[in-house]
């Protein structure tokens, strides 16, 4: 804030409390009677008079008192423009104080187990409820609190796999988040190819005797110009690329007809947001040990 | 004294009209506010329709409650005290009766547009932009109508009571215009003209001046006038008045900040907001002061008179909501207390304990004397009604208080390795049974206004054939 900005908050702060306080010694000055008066002022309003009684003292002392207080409080904090306070404080540097004291008297409990493998944090009950907290926290909102899932987000239970469940994917995946995106074909194939498509891609999993065998011929031939870069000539998936595997009848934006042709023909992006801004390499490392453990009951 | 119940020369039309939509809209908002209530315990009850859900329906009973009840009962009011205490007819009957009808309008397109999903998103300040213009002209109407009339005063002075009442209507208009600046996109549409921080500080100078100046000045004036009226005795003290006055509405102005505590408001505005909320302390409490001890020396009318012990009930909870007040604005207890429910607590106590209480005193005196009646219909009822109040409001304070210090504890506490001990989940199945008292309490006072209704209705249509009470009750 400019200088003249910062001396017209100072200004008009201080004007308005002292402003305030001058009122209440004036008419304390000017009282007529120290004591309680029957005497009225003499005019009167649709019947209603008015005594002139003294200020309550201690209503005096506590009006005092707070403006005591704000003036004490404006000299120690900032408050008045640009004035810190003679105490230095900020929200940031509180801020940054708990964190790093957090970090102090929490450290050594994570840095015990970051010492371990994700898979020797398996037979680590107390590390992995640890993990459990974070996950219920940062996780839950999507992955739901017991990890299955939901609609558009993978069940991490079933040990099937977008990008990999080896315990450094795991991490990978957490720390720097995943972009799936699936490009939307509905102007390429037209609506009687994304159909076709569909066909094939449902027979995959098993479903063939359902299904028009001329389309899902069609298919076949669609899918392997266009879909197999990605999900592979078998359909198997890469998890590289983080392409799901269309053989296991494990879907995430749902196995029906119409809603496998509707990411077929608009396509999907799947957002797993990055956390390695916002948690420690020691919480991920425990988030991903409790993470791989739901898939291996 | 006069003891006429009908001046020939005042305007009681349009306080007649508005004294009882106040009922009727008083009615309408607290019973939309128990539904909500009872959704938060039910969820089911918002029947899957999105014109019940609770985001929709919650800015319809703050909407209802503080702008068409509150609002009808400090248009009732001040139109009447102004008259009486300037003794003078109101400056415009014509533009009165603008006011009325605009008034009423505008709740009608609130209560249209916010059920529609149709809103500006600003808390308290929800309607959209062509119901803004609309509230500017009814209240600028409003303005010339009641400053127009203190202008044409008979009186010397202006009684205190008009002083509140002037500082209410002067600001709310430039509360409303400055907040509602608003680039309309299309009819039903606009966008806040002001970016990010800037726009929640404005939001929230208005936002607590509405608590401020609409919910506090307007009703002190209210309180200035009926309490020394109810009680027949003189005011305390008239330099008391002057320093709270003055005090209350220059400190005020500055206390939105606290709103936005621990939040990207430069820490200099957040320090200035908790400190004048301070300082707002013993300025609150002058005019609670002046109230309470104008009953000296007439407190055993309060035996007899429930429409005095609704006003001075109604002065306990406006003591104890402005002492709670800027405690909560303290930084360290607002970090407990932000986001809880005990914030719509300490709304309530002031909304139902203060507000609603001293407006439904202030309609139990006035019934009688516009529509030419010796009395309310039934003073048993009455009392009835006040007691519902009183336990139904200290119901939804003690639930709320309960609930949001389990809320703000839940949500702090960690465990020895530094991760929260409870899901956000687990604090709100902790706060079920709270929310079925704070329903429970909605219901309640609710009962009392529907017996309010059936008392005034039966006031009004009675002949004249009723008989005198005591005069202590009725002399105008």
């Amino acid at each position: 804030m400019s200088a003249f900005w910062s001396a017209w908050v100072s200004v008009i702060t201080l004007a308005v409390i002292l402003g305030c306080t001058w009122l209440l010694f004036a008419t304390r000055k000017s009282e007529k009677h120290k004591e309680t008066t029957e005497e009225t002022l003499g005019h009167e309003f649709d019947g209603i008079e008015e005594y002139d009684n003294p200020l309550p003292k201690w209503w005096f002392q506590m009006f005092l008192g707070t403006v005591i207080f704000g003036l004490g409080y404006l000299a120690l904090y900032p408050g008045l423009g640009n004035f810190q306070g003679l105490l230095g404080w900020s929200s940031h540097g509180q801020w940054e104080e708990e964190m790093a004291h957090a970090e102090e008297q929490y450290r050594p409990v994570f840095q015990k187990y970051a010492a371990l493998s994700i898979e020797q944090l398996q037979s680590e009950e107390d590390g992995l409820k640890m993990g459990q907290r974070m996950f219920s926290n940062n996780c839950a909102v999507c992955h739901g609190s017991a990890g299955t899932g939901a609609y558009g987000f993978p069940n991490l239970t079933d040990n099937d796999w977008l990008y990999g469940g080896e315990p450094q994917t795991l991490i990978t995946t957490i720390a720097n988040g995943r972009n799936g995106g699936m490009p939307a074909w509905g102007q390429v194939l037209g609506e009687d190819g994304v159909r076709d498509v569909t066909s094939y891609v449902l027979s995959l999993s098993g479903a063939a005797d359902s299904l028009d065998g001329d389309a899902v011929a069609r298919g076949q031939s669609q899918f392997q110009a266009l879909c197999a870069a990605c999900h592979g000539a078998d359909g198997k998936g890469t998890q590289a690329l983080g392409a799901p595997n269309l053989t296991d009848n494990t879907w995430l934006y749902g196995g029906s007809f119409e809603q496998v042709a509707h990411s077929i023909r608009n396509g999907r992006a799947g957002v797993m947001p990055a956390h390695k801004d916002l948690l420690s390499d020691e919480k991920i490392h425990l988030i991903a040990a409790y993470v791989y453990s739901l898939s291996q009951k | 004294m006069s003891t006429a119940t009908e001046h020939p020369t005042y305007n009681y039309k349009v306080v007649r009209q508005f004294a009882i939509m106040a009922v009727i809209w008083g009615i309408v908002g607290m019973g939309v506010g128990v539904l909500i209530a009872a959704q938060l315990v039910w969820p089911a009850l918002n029947f899957d329709l999105p014109w019940l859900s609770y985001g929709r329906i919650r800015p319809l009973h703050t909407n209802a409650v503080i702008f068409a009840f509150g609002g009808c009962a400090l248009f009732a009011t001040s139109y009447y005290v102004v008259q009486r205490t300037c003794q003078t007819r109101l400056f415009s009957d014509a533009l009165a009766s603008f006011t009325f009808w605009g008034w009423q309008l505008v709740i009608l397109s609130a209560a249209i547009t916010l059920p529609l999903g149709i809103t500006s998103a600003k808390e308290y300040a929800e309607l959209e932009w062509p119901i803004d213009i609309l509230i500017t002209l009814v209240w600028v109407a409003y303005a010339v109508v009641f400053l127009g009339t203190v202008k044409l005063r008979k009186t010397s002075h202006i009684y205190v009571g008009n002083w509140f009442y002037m500082a209410f209507i002067i600001t709310v208009a430039v509360l409303h215009i400055v907040n509602s600046m608003e680039m309309p996109v299309t009819l039903w549409k606009s966008y806040s003209l002001y970016p990010g921080t800037v726009d929640a500080m404005v939001q929230w100078w208005y936002g607590h001046n509405a608590v401020g100046f609409f919910l506090t000045a307007g009703f002190l004036g209210m309180m200035y006038y009926f309490v020394p009226k109810q009680a027949e005795r003189p005011i305390y003290s008239y330099r008391l008045s002057i320093v709270h006055f003055w005090a209350l509405i220059a400190t005020y102005m500055w206390a939105g900040g606290h709103h936005l505590h621990y939040s990207a408001l430069p820490d200099w505005t957040q320090s200035v907001g908790m400190v004048m909320s301070l300082v707002l302390l013993a300025p609150s409490w002058g005019g609670m002061i002046n109230g309470m001890m104008t009953l000296s020396g007439a407190w055993h009318k309060l035996r007899t008179d429930p429409i005095l012990r609704f006003l001075v009930v109604s002065l306990s909870f406006y003591g104890m909501s402005t002492f709670e007040g800027p405690m909560m604005s303290i930084k360290t207890v607002n970090a407990l207390s932000h986001n809880t429910d005990w914030t719509v607590g300490h709304v309530h106590a002031g909304a139902l304990g203060w507000v609603a209480m001293i407006s439904i005193g202030a309609i139990y005196h006035m019934i009688p004397r516009l529509f030419g009646k010796a009395q309310m219909y039934s003073t048993a009822l009455i009392n009835t009604h006040f007691w519902l109040a009183t336990i139904g409001t200290v119901l939804y304070i003690c639930s709320m208080w309960v609930n949001g210090i389990l809320q703000g504890l839940m949500w702090r506490a960690v465990n020895q390795d530094g991760t929260l001990t409870y899901s956000f989940v687990e604090a709100l199945e902790a706060s079920h049974p709270g929310y079925f008292v704070r329903w429970l309490g909605g219901a309640f006072f609710l009962t009392g206004m529907l017996l309010m209704a059936y008392n005034v209705w039966q006031t009004v249509r009675a002949g004249s054939s009723v008989k005198a009470a005591e005069p202590s009750a009725q002399t105008a």
